[in-house]
């Protein structure tokens, strides 16, 4: 039987040590949709975007994605899976010894048997969709950091995936940049009909491209919804997200001292 | 307390050491698998090659002329003592081919080569580029430490051959050239004392220390973000690179001691 979701996650405990990063995390990604992943500092969005890359394995649970149960798929079924998925890291991940277009050429060349001149139509095609196509021949280190963003965006989307994920596409960037990016990725899902996958804690950004968010706190999900429900949640650590209210922690003089003469 | 955190931090370095090995071994198991898989990375082994062997020339000539002119000198100086100039060819050439060409070379490329390619692994994986040909589905050991290994392994012994001919042209230009030994006997003294169990000798040495000094160098980079600094940045990255230089050096130390006691 198809199943309507592109991802499913039930019951996902990450453990760094004797830390418990994930908790029991459980929610579904449909096919078509923008879901953002947002949270504090600490949350566990990384990690968890780190186990849906398969990148991660996790304590226990498991994420199917696009039909595959990525946690005991074997490598083969992972690469193969890998070859329908985009990822855009934070930092870009760009190859530093490679030219932008040869960084957005690599899947092409690894993955398909495309003749030299379908490669380059096919880079300049999504480089335009990024507005890079002037900066082609640039290194990576000669980039400015919203023009990494859109690059490290055109290598993910080159092989034209079913799955798009995006890790903090705002983070570092002008306001002006950001909602260029935040237009951009809404673009590619209806031009594209992809499947994307956000993480990110700036709301301006979340609010303009979500379909639906999830929210994690402390390792917990504590709400999955349409931008809408988020916004009327009741939550106290939904309403402390999205009003930017600081932490309260309750100090004890004792253990506080303790702390600080500690040897 | 004291003595526990010691004796906790003895075997917590156990620990990471044998972890560290079998990695690193492991690493050669999967390479020495997926080399024999297309698609067949030609043109990133030449590329190698070219960065391992091509570009270490200048410093294995140099060190090689310096090391054959010193070896020349202090058997000069012994020979004479006892009226054995004659084989001052064969004693530096049997001491090069034997010994020093194969253990200075892979020294050489350790300092100018194996830093250099921990460094590049080791950025790529804080910087996430590791991650990011996984999620391509493009093997990195495959895409990134295979050409390295191949390159080392194939870099090294040809090395080895242009710092052996340099280091006796060293010998020759000292004892022929400044001290008068005869021409003749240097070159002929040489031919006679050196036999092919010699040359085999450095070259097997060579092809190992080219393998281990590549895959050590490689494992250190390539698996950063498992040692305890791997989350230190730039600063993991220079640990990294010191201990991939260190052990490698005394790695090829103690080979070159192993080989020689098995095949002598």
């Amino acid at each position: 039987m198809e199943s309507s979701n592109a991802i499913e996650i039930r019951d996902l405990v990450v453990d760094y040590g004797t830390r418990r990063i994930l908790n029991e995390i459980s929610f579904d990604i449909r096919q078509g949709e923008i879901m953002v992943i947002m949270g504090g500092s600490g949350a566990g969005k990384s990690t968890l975007l780190r186990c849906m890359l398969g990148l991660k394995s996790p304590t226990s649970g498991h994420i199917h994605m696009l039909g595959t149960d990525i946690c005991h798929a074997s490598r083969e079924e992972l690469y193969k899976l890998r070859e329908q998925m985009g990822v855009a890291f934070q930092g870009g991940a760009l190859f530093t010894s490679m030219s932008v277009a040869e960084n957005i050429q690599l899947p092409l060349r690894e993955h398909t048997d495309l003749d030299e001149n379908t490669i380059q139509i096919m880079t300049r095609i999504k480089l335009d969709m990024v507005n890079l196509l002037p900066h082609e021949n640039l290194m990576p280190s000669e980039l400015s950091g919203g023009m990494t963003k859109r690059a490290a965006l055109a290598r993910a989307i080159i092989m034209d995936p079913k799955l798009l994920f995006f890790d903090e596409p705002s983070a570092g960037l002008d306001p002006i940049t950001s909602a260029e990016l935040d237009e951009l990725i809404i673009s590619l899902k209806e031009s594209m009909n992809m499947t994307i996958v956000v993480v990110t804690h700036e709301l301006e950004s979340v609010f303009a491209i979500a379909d639906r968010i999830a929210i994690l706190g402390d390792g917990e999900l504590i709400q999955v919804g349409t931008p809408e429900e988020i916004k009327a949640s009741t939550d106290e650590r939904v309403v402390n997200l999205l009003n930017r209210t600081p932490r309260e922690s309750v100090v004890d003089g004792d253990q506080h001292l303790q702390r600080l003469t500690a040897e | 307390m004291t003595m526990n955190k010691a004796i906790s931090n003895i075997g917590s370095n156990v620990i990471e050491s044998v972890e560290q090995i079998g990695r690193t071994f492991n690493l050669l198991l999967i390479i020495a698998w997926k080399i024999l898989l297309p698609p067949y990375q030609v043109f990133p082994v030449i590329k190698q090659i070219y960065f391992i062997g091509a570009r270490s020339m200048t410093v294995i000539i140099i060190s090689g002329v310096t090391i054959g002119m010193v070896l020349g000198l202090q058997f000069y100086n012994t020979l004479e003592r006892f009226g054995s100039v004659g084989v001052l060819g064969s004693a530096v050439a049997l001491s090069i081919i034997r010994e020093l060409g194969p253990v200075m070379t892979a020294l050489m490329v350790v300092g100018r080569a194996g830093s250099a390619i921990c460094a590049e692994l080791g950025i790529m994986r804080i910087s996430e580029q590791v991650d990011a040909l996984e999620c391509m589905a493009i093997s990195p050991d495959k895409y990134l430490v295979a050409p390295k290994l191949l390159g080392g392994i194939i870099s090294v012994p040809l090395l080895n051959f242009v710092f052996n001919v340099v280091a006796i042209g060293g010998g020759y230009i000292v004892g022929v050239v400044i001290f008068g030994v005869a021409e003749g006997s240097y070159v002929n003294g040489m031919i006679d004392a050196v036999v092919w169990s010699d040359v085999r000798l450095g070259l097997v040495k060579s092809l190992i220390f080219g393998m281990l000094i590549t895959l050590i160098c490689c494992a250190k980079g390539f698996y950063l973000h498992l040692s305890r600094y791997g989350s230190h940045g730039a600063e993991g990255v220079s640990r990294a690179t010191t201990d991939a230089v260190v052990i490698s050096s005394i790695s090829v130390l103690f080979c070159d001691f192993l080989i020689g006691a098995l095949m002598s």
